[in-house]
């Protein structure tokens, strides 16, 4: 087979476009496995070094913050659940408020559609001292409940999930109505599936906004047990050194490295239904 | 009381748009009953106020003695077959067909008997397995009649189910259909535009225009006896010809032509329809026809032309008769079969 050049060059854009990407997690990576010594005397590296276990072990493990307790793995379970049960929250109430908004034809369907839309333009950083104020009135600030249920509302989703709703026949509804189904037993046995790779989407999506978050965690959370990931990012790097103690530069790295784990097997996993929903045209 | 009935069944959309006008009729256990019209005519609000999936503004419909007005569609005990289809796309051929049988919640043993006797019936034990996207027109066709057939329901309703198939394998499911509704015995209801798929399918037909029933009998009856102008007009292919004419005194004037001593008191302005198979050549005619085109079907030739007026015209022959573009034709019609309309109601008046 003759290459063209056209092809060549594309090739050359395709490969630029993913060193661009990969190069600055690599020197992330490589850099977590030196001491930091060497990063802040030689710069960051680009091959990997001995301390790899070591560096990784003490990041995990040592413990931190004001009371000494608690420690990275702590911070990496507090944001896993956090960003899980923003994700599972959001998928499933967006999923039913969709197909309330276009199966259940009331009168008032369009105007609530709209109000639901419009929360798009006040983020929880525009609404974050009310959402406080509820949050700490209901007593659950300090708790996993706190930290997820503001959040578990989403316009974005609500869209998507109403749109593709709005895509699927209405001869499938009334072949399931003739066939016995009930109203649950629509959403369960068609919408479900029928969206699935919709679903894993959104999960996808929702899951790194959950684990991302920055704002509401720091001004939930008094008791160092519920921190979260991003939070220790900022500590790890403001953290003070009196006297002789250098930067941890290389377990910088580390945790930079390991924050980026969950959410990266998240996108390995739900690729699966992606794909398949991508070659399989189910309708 | 017969098995279906539907007494005054009007409907009326919320934006005032008035679909079906009072119409009443009965179904026979057992009847293949074909609803036939142009399309927005009404016939497919009619069915799927039977099936519950529109709901009544006014009269009755009784199923099996049971009035069923407010009845919910899964109670009504009716299945039936989509223009397009509706197979759910995620799920095999066998929980297609299992899917009502589940929601009735029948154990699995009996299930799986019914579905594997209904896919037998149906030649399509081979795909129980696949997903309805790698079936071909004519297999996805018959598993929405497994659908239907496997709850042995107390009537079968389908929507047009033929017009997405192609010209060959429509007359060949067309014929299956047939064939099957009288193994299973089932009453149905068959919607169509097509009158061809009405002819051949229907025990009786009710032909429908505007919302209303305009005429109602075997497919024979009429054809042989259209009630209507529309009836006449939307029954048969070639379509009848029609031309204008006047009554005086029993005696018809048309476009050129007079026929004497006809059988109707009616006087005024009137249509006058020849279907196109009861014209025959001959000495003494009355109607001369320039030709236009001639269409060679191999069994039938349809000759196109025009009157002395202008007026379109068309003629059927047997296909051994051999005849010339631009030719001057004489025809007679024969053993009187004619039609005429009052031309201001589109009543027959002969």
């Amino acid at each position: 087979m003759k290459i063209k050049p056209l092809q060549i060059i594309a090739h050359i854009i395709l490969i630029l476009g993913v060193l661009l990407m990969v190069v600055p997690i690599w020197i992330s990576f490589a850099s977590s496995s030196h001491d930091s010594v060497t990063i802040l005397t030689e710069g960051m590296k680009f091959h990997i070094g001995d301390q790899l276990a070591r560096n990784y072990n003490e990041v995990l493990n040592e413990k931190g913050g004001w009371s000494e307790e608690v420690t990275a793995a702590k911070m990496f379970i507090n944001s896993f659940i956090m960003a899980l049960g923003i994700a599972t929250l959001k998928v499933v109430i967006s999923a039913m408020s969709a197909y309330a908004l276009v199966y259940y034809r009331f009168k008032l369907a369009v105007p609530i559609f709209w109000l639901i839309f419009i929360t798009l333009l006040v983020p929880l950083e525009v609404r974050i001292f009310p959402s406080y104020k509820i949050v700490s009135d209901l007593g659950l600030t300090n708790s996993y409940t706190g930290l997820i249920l503001p959040l578990v509302a989403s316009a974005t989703a609500t869209f998507f999930f109403r749109q593709f709703y709005k895509t699927i026949p209405d001869e499938l509804l009334e072949s399931a109505k003739l066939d016995g189904a009930n109203a649950w037993s629509f959403f369960i046995d068609f919408l479900v599936p029928l969206s699935k790779t919709m679903i894993a989407a959104m999960f996808i999506f929702m899951f790194v906004y959950g684990y991302s978050q920055y704002l509401w965690p720091l001004i939930m959370t008094t008791a160092e047990e519920y921190w979260t990931v991003v939070m220790g990012m900022k500590i790890i790097y403001t953290e003070s050194y009196e006297g002789v103690a250098l930067p941890r530069t290389a377990e910088r790295f580390a945790y930079i490295i390991l924050s980026m784990i969950p959410p990266v097997l998240v996108v390995v996993f739900l690729q699966k239904w992606f794909i398949k929903g991508l070659i399989q045209t189910e309708k | 009381m017969s098995f279906l009935d539907l007494k005054n069944v009007t409907k009326i959309y919320p934006n005032g748009t008035k679909a079906v006008h009072e119409t009443s009729l009965s179904v026979d256990e057992g009847e293949f009953m074909v609803f036939v019209g142009p399309s927005g005519c009404g016939k497919s609000t009619l069915l799927r106020m039977v099936a519950g999936l529109e709901d009544i503004t006014e009269g009755d419909i009784n199923l099996d003695g049971k009035l069923i007005n407010e009845v919910d569609p899964s109670e009504r005990d009716v299945a039936m077959v989509f223009q397009n289809y509706a197979l759910y796309p995620h799920m095999n051929v066998y929980n297609n067909l299992a899917y009502g049988l589940k929601n009735r919640g029948i154990d699995k043993e009996t299930i799986e008997q019914k579905v594997n006797d209904a896919a037998k019936l149906l030649q399509i034990s081979d795909y129980l397995q696949r997903k309805p996207s790698m079936l071909s027109g004519g297999q996805r066709q018959r598993v929405a009649m497994g659908r239907a057939i496997v709850r042995n329901p107390k009537i079968f309703l389908f929507d047009e189910p033929l017009s997405n198939l192609d010209a060959k394998l429509r007359i060949q499911m067309r014929i299956e259909i047939k064939k099957l509704q009288q193994k299973v015995g089932v009453t149905s209801i068959f919607v169509t535009h097509d009158q061809v798929e009405a002819m051949t399918l229907a025990d009786r037909l009710a032909v429908i225009n505007n919302g209303i029933i305009e005429q109602l009998g075997t497919p024979i009856e009429i054809y042989d006896n259209p009630k209507s102008l529309f009836v006449a007009g939307f029954i048969g292919s070639p379509q009848m010809n029609f031309l204008d004419g006047n009554i005086k005194n029993k005696t018809l004037s048309a476009e050129g032509f007079e026929i004497k001593d006809i059988d109707s008191d009616f006087e005024g302005e009137v249509k006058l329809g020849i279907r196109p198979e009861h014209l025959s050549q001959s000495e003494n005619s009355l109607i001369n026809l320039k030709v236009d085109l001639v269409e060679q079907l191999g069994s039938d030739n349809l000759v196109y032309g025009q009157l002395k007026n202008k007026k379109d015209f068309c003629y059927r022959c047997p296909g051994n008769q051999t005849i010339e573009k631009n030719s001057n034709l004489s025809l007679n019609i024969e053993n009187n079969k004619y039609y005429i309309f009052d031309k201001s109601t589109g009543k027959r008046v002969n």
